[in-house]
């Protein structure tokens, strides 16, 4: 492979990365603050890709207006499998899965069909290339990344409210939460209306930069969010010792560009795209697997440690 | 005040694990009574605190507290009236937060939750000087982790939360049981002086017979989810340990099995 190729798929992995950054920072809000696997994102980042092209393409909407939708729509998505979750006892897993099949008629109901492309549809980011002038693969970094500095810092002033703070500590520790007179039910609803709303954002952003909606779009969606987590948890830790809240979630964009640079890298080398969810999914596997298996070792080397050390002589 | 009346519990009816946790239980706590509660394994103490704070539903009876029915009120609503801290350090506070966080979400424990800053300046004085009076030098780390204190140290931030806003009951369930016996002397200290200065109204479980004699102003003795004994005024100041493991089993027949308790 030649060396401009391979720069060129490094490159166009920078703007991929940043959109879907924003999904993995949904599925770090519930994975990672809640506590919870959510397994509704792979649908509501379809239903944010599906109101956001139908909006523009049936009705003539504005790009940046549809992603109000979007929102809003994961939003309503994620406190569904909420209120399953806290109100009527079902494990959180099964009440994304039961969110998520739901939403898949859901969302060919929105669309009309499986796929909607988005041909001389106006998009935020070709709008933004006619403006400027710049590529695609620019205007698109650009845009995202406008996107994703309102999306941190939105985020994190929000976690620094009596609401958010609250939302935290339920995650965190649900009896102390309890005792402290916050209404934990509540919390985890909002808590993955938030999650979701964010993963919709993302789903329609996507959606507008690859030039279509489809109803598969969100497979795969919470093995690439947490693939993007883990990984830049891996690259904080490099970094800092303890990140503050800013860093954590820019991190998380950070590793979603490396889960692209990554998978542009294997599949250069060759690998088939269909073993890509494989691939993915091995990743995420043995990545979630690592703590167990360190803390294994080390319990184990310790113990042999004290066998061979000579207080016991 | 606290009354509660006709009082039951069962878990797992009608199953071969069946267990009558609390039997018909009456109760009445005047304000600023300091009651200390003993008794052995399984005799339903930890039960009646989970009862009062809202943590399971109950069978039957009332619990009323300050003249409000909170017999079927949620646990979250009940946490306005009612502070606690619980015999595992880790279970009262939230260990990924900071000191100046988690003292900021009790001091909002029954107001409503919005959208203003979690942690303002002024709070933050406030917080250091409360700090200050534990004598524990967590003035100057507020905006640690909770997660990097020691368990006596997270025990008395536990007890500095639970009283922020003054509640009508405090709620101890053996909360010092997991902590060294230097430790827990510290934050029973601790204990004493925050429910003089706010004159509260406290029941505590303890395994510790002499701090059960000691502390407060009246005992009541739990076996299989009764009363079975309570004593108050000079009468329980006069207690000895003795005189305490003779009513119990005079009062259930058997002997005081407990394999924490402690008799000295």
């Amino acid at each position: 492979m030649s060396l401009s190729a391979l720069s060129m798929a490094l490159y166009s992995a920078i703007p991929q990365g940043i959109i879907w950054g924003i999904m993995a920072l949904g599925v770090y809000l519930s994975f990672r603050l809640l506590n919870i696997a959510d397994m509704s994102c792979e649908g509501t980042f379809a239903s944010g890709a599906a109101i956001s092209a139908i909006l523009m393409v049936n009705h003539g909407f504005n790009p940046y207006l549809t992603l109000i939708f979007s929102i809003l729509i994961g939003f309503i998505g994620g406190m569904i499998t909420g209120i399953m979750h806290t109100k009527f006892k079902i494990p959180a897993i099964l009440a994304g899965i039961l969110t998520q099949l739901g939403l898949y008629s859901i969302n060919l109901h929105i669309m009309g069909a499986s796929n909607v492309p988005l041909l001389r549809i106006d998009t935020v980011f070709n709008t933004f290339a006619a403006l400027t002038g710049l590529d695609n693969t620019t205007s698109t970094i650009i845009v995202g990344l406008g996107f994703a500095m309102i999306v941190v810092a939105l985020i994190y002033a929000f976690f620094g409210t009596e609401i958010g703070s609250a939302i935290r500590a339920t995650g965190c520790n649900p009896s102390m939460a309890k005792a402290q007179g916050i209404d934990t039910d509540n919390m985890i609803i909002i808590g993955l209306g938030l999650s979701n709303a964010l993963i919709a954002l993302s789903g329609a952003l996507v959606s507008q930069s690859q030039g279509y909606a489809d109803v598969k779009i969100g497979q795969g969606a919470i093995v690439i969010g947490l693939a993007a987590i883990i990984i830049g948890e891996v690259l904080l830790s490099a970094v800092f010792k303890r990140g503050n809240f800013v860093a954590k979630f820019s991190f998380v964009f950070l590793g979603s560009i490396f889960y692209r640079i990554i998978v542009s890298l294997v599949l250069q080398m060759g690998l088939n795209t269909d073993d890509l969810k494989l691939f993915s999914a091995i990743l995420v596997m043995i990545a979630l697997a690592t703590p167990a298996y360190l803390e294994h070792q080390r319990t184990r080397s310790a113990y042999n440690a004290s066998l061979k050390g000579d207080h016991h002589a | 005040m606290l009354r509660i009346e006709h009082l039951s519990k069962t878990f797992n009816g009608h199953t071969i694990n069946e267990r009558k946790a609390l039997n018909d239980i009456n109760l009445t706590l005047n304000d600023g009574d300091f009651v200390t509660v003993i008794g052995g394994n399984g005799a339903g103490k930890s039960t009646l605190l989970n009862m009062i704070a809202g943590v399971y539903p109950m069978d039957s009876g009332k619990i009323i507290l300050d003249d409000i029915d909170i017999s079927l009120m949620p646990q979250s609503k009940r946490a306005r009236y009612i502070g606690r801290v619980f015999q595992d350090p880790m279970m009262g506070t939230a260990a990924d937060m900071q000191i100046e966080e988690n003292l900021a979400l009790a001091r909002r424990r029954g107001s409503k939750r919005g959208l203003a800053w979690e942690v303002s300046e002024a709070e933050r004085q406030q917080y250091r000087q409360l700090l200050r009076s534990l004598d524990l030098h967590l003035e100057d780390r507020l905006t640690q982790q909770v997660g990097l204190l020691s368990g006596g140290q997270r025990q008395a931030l536990t007890l500095l939360m639970a009283t922020l806003i003054k509640p009508s009951l405090l709620l101890l369930d053996e909360h010092t049981a997991a902590l060294d016996p230097k430790t827990a002397a510290k934050v029973l200290e601790l204990t004493e002086s925050l429910v003089k200065t706010h004159h509260l109204t406290t029941l505590m479980i303890t395994h510790n017979m002499k701090d059960a004699i000691r502390l407060g102003n009246r005992l009541i003795m739990m076996h299989e989810g009764r009363i079975i004994f309570e004593a108050d005024g000079p009468t329980k100041s006069n207690l000895t340990v003795e005189a305490l493991l003779e009513k119990f089993e005079s009062a259930s027949g058997q002997q005081l099995s407990n394999d924490r308790m402690l008799l000295v």
